[in-house]
């Protein structure tokens, strides 16, 4: 279909509508070409650069100095980064798997129960989600001082001994994720049970299954995409953690986020930070593309 | 309720409690008297006085006010746009823009700080307003796009043919159809941008420079430089402010999501 004076356009005008040939009004499609200039030059730009810093060397005096090497990644392989890979991992793994030991039950209740009920649950769930990660983490560490709740209730209850050491521990650090990342694994998990049907449940039970049968067959392989979700949105962020472990872990416990934190701005070696940063994403990406196709194979199967 | 077993109601019970835990501490520790610990001494407003005569925490709260709006803004202008668009593009275009969009959302905030920073500091950009709000930018208008496009997807397609049917062109279309039925998810993902905004930090410790403390890294730099129960005052704030933003887009979205249709009308 001719579009009336179409010619007579001015020549930016004519370069948007080459460029993004849809048919909306001028100013979408200038908006959605600024958003892609936005994202090119804030995101994709950065991790280019990133990427060549990664690959040059460190000046001598913390500046960089544009000499092409491998070594930053070389130094990836150093047993001390490799061990606060694995604790990361297992830091990461562990929040996981406790998240969604404690976040099925609450995902199952919200996503049965009546409609109110379930509108205010929900609310409760999203408040501390939208509560400044900062002051949650802050306030794990009023509990888990050496004069916090926890020691001051022990010592109500008549302990005379010194203060239970809890703050700037694996465990201090370890609560903090599971509380931090809860609510990720609690909403995918609510969405997917919704939309698994009653009458599957039941029809489960009319044949004699046990509630533990019920749980194991029907509930839990159908909300299969809730799981996926919850996992990737939890386990992704607390491997990459970097307030948590600051906060509840002091010194005594990096994880790759605080290591990544120390190279660029103490150690201020940005070339192996930048290094660090691409073994953390390329992890990240590598995993996502992994759990992607595993979850697309079984909707195909 | 024989629906659930009791082991589940007891768990979720313990669950909320645990969420809600430290929220508690929050708030009643700011209200406590005691210079130093947790030891309640009485009921006192003193933190907060304090807290409202800190000039430091004024500016910052400015601050954090301003790149907050500004990256919501952007956030707004070109999220909405770039959504309705993207709804005409067809094929490849589509799955390449949402794996981009995705991106800035899943990988650890972390790097994105460290990049933004390297870029800027590459640049020579001198760091501070224009770099935090570009920074919020990278992972508010993803989120913008992907909220506005999921009420799009929901709508029903009949409304713009009728208004075309009628005679309207494509930009009354967009202006008196298309939008008005977006506004719940306007309003939604502005609420979301906001605080998004107005909550980081990781990113914001990165780009910021002199002069553009915002109150997450006030936060950060008190609880750093020694603990005063003006942090707690201070973040008891937060608490509320995040309470107030749940109820009223929570509030919103009741009123205002299920008559958007009517409204045309």
């Amino acid at each position: 279909m001719a579009h009336p004076g179409r010619d007579h356009l001015p020549g930016s005008r004519r370069i948007v509508n080459r460029l993004l040939p849809i048919q909306s009004p001028f100013p979408i499609r200038v908006a959605l070409l600024l958003s892609l200039l936005f994202w090119g030059i804030c995101f994709l730009l950065p991790l280019a650069l990133m990427f060549l810093v990664s690959l040059i060397s460190r000046g001598p005096y913390g500046g960089l100095e544009w000499t092409w090497t491998g070594e930053n990644y070389v130094r990836l392989a150093d047993p001390l980064v490799i061990g606060i890979f694995l604790k990361s991992f297992l830091y990461a793994s562990g929040t996981t798997i406790v998240c969604a030991l404690l976040g099925f039950p609450l995902a199952y209740c919200i996503a049965r129960s009546s409609r109110a009920w379930q509108q205010w649950l929900l609310v409760l769930v999203m408040i501390p989600f939208w509560t400044n990660f900062l002051v949650r983490t802050y306030a794990w560490v009023l509990i888990f001082r050496a004069d916090g709740v926890i020691n001051g209730f022990v010592k109500f209850l008549g302990w005379t001994g010194d203060p239970i050491p809890l703050l700037f521990t694996d465990f201090s650090v370890f609560v903090g994720l599971v509380y931090g990342y809860l609510p990720f694994m609690v909403l995918p998990l609510v969405a997917a049970l919704e939309r698994i049907s009653i009458h599957l449940e039941e029809a489960a039970r009319d044949l004699c299954a046990t509630r533990f049968r019920m749980f194991w067959h029907v509930v839990i392989p159908l909300s299969k995409p809730g799981w996926v979700a919850g996992a990737v949105l939890v386990f992704i962020p607390s491997l990459g953690a970097f307030i948590t472990p600051y906060l509840l872990g002091g010194g005594q416990s990096l994880m790759i986020g605080t290591l990544i934190q120390q190279e660029f701005l103490v150690a201020r070696d940005w070339p192996f930070g930048a290094a660090l940063s691409f073994g953390l994403m390329g992890t990240i990406l590598v995993l996502w593309g992994w759990l992607g196709r595993k979850s697309t194979e079984q909707a195909a199967g | 309720m024989t629906r659930f077993p009791t082991m589940f109601i007891l768990n979720s019970v313990a669950v909320l409690c645990f969420l809600y835990l430290p929220v508690a501490v929050l708030i009643v520790l700011s209200f406590n008297d005691s210079q130093m610990g947790v030891t309640w001494q009485g009921f006192s407003l003193r933190w907060y006085d304090k807290l409202f005569h800190n000039p430091a925490f004024l500016d910052a709260m400015i601050n954090s006010l301003i790149i907050a709006l500004a990256s919501t803004g952007m956030s707004l202008l070109l999220g909405v746009g770039t959504a309705i668009g993207m709804e005409r593009l067809r094929g490849r275009a589509v799955s390449f823009i949402n794996m981009g969009l995705v991106l800035p959302l899943v990988i650890p905030e972390i790097l994105l700080g460290v990049a933004l920073l390297m870029m800027f500091v590459l640049i020579r950009m001198p760091l501070g307003f224009l770099t935090i709000m570009l920074g919020h930018g990278v992972f508010s208008l993803p989120l913008t796009i992907v909220i506005i496009r999921a009420r799009l997807r929901k709508l029903d397609p009949t409304w713009e043919d009728a208004a075309r049917d009628l005679g309207a062109d494509s930009w009354r279309v967009l202006t008196h159809v298309t939008l008005p039925l977006l506004k719940p998810a306007i309003v939604g993902a502005a609420l979301l941008a906001f605080t998004v905004s107005l909550d980081d930090f990781v990113v914001t410790f990165f780009v910021a420079g002199p002069g553009s403390t915002t109150l997450p890294l006030k936060v950060f730099s008190m609880i750093k430089t020694g603990m005063t129960p003006e942090i707690n005052a201070l973040s008891a704030l937060l608490v509320l402010v995040s309470i107030l933003g749940v109820g009223c887009s929570w509030c919103y979205q009741q009123r205002v999501g299920r008559y958007a249709e009517k409204r045309l009308l």
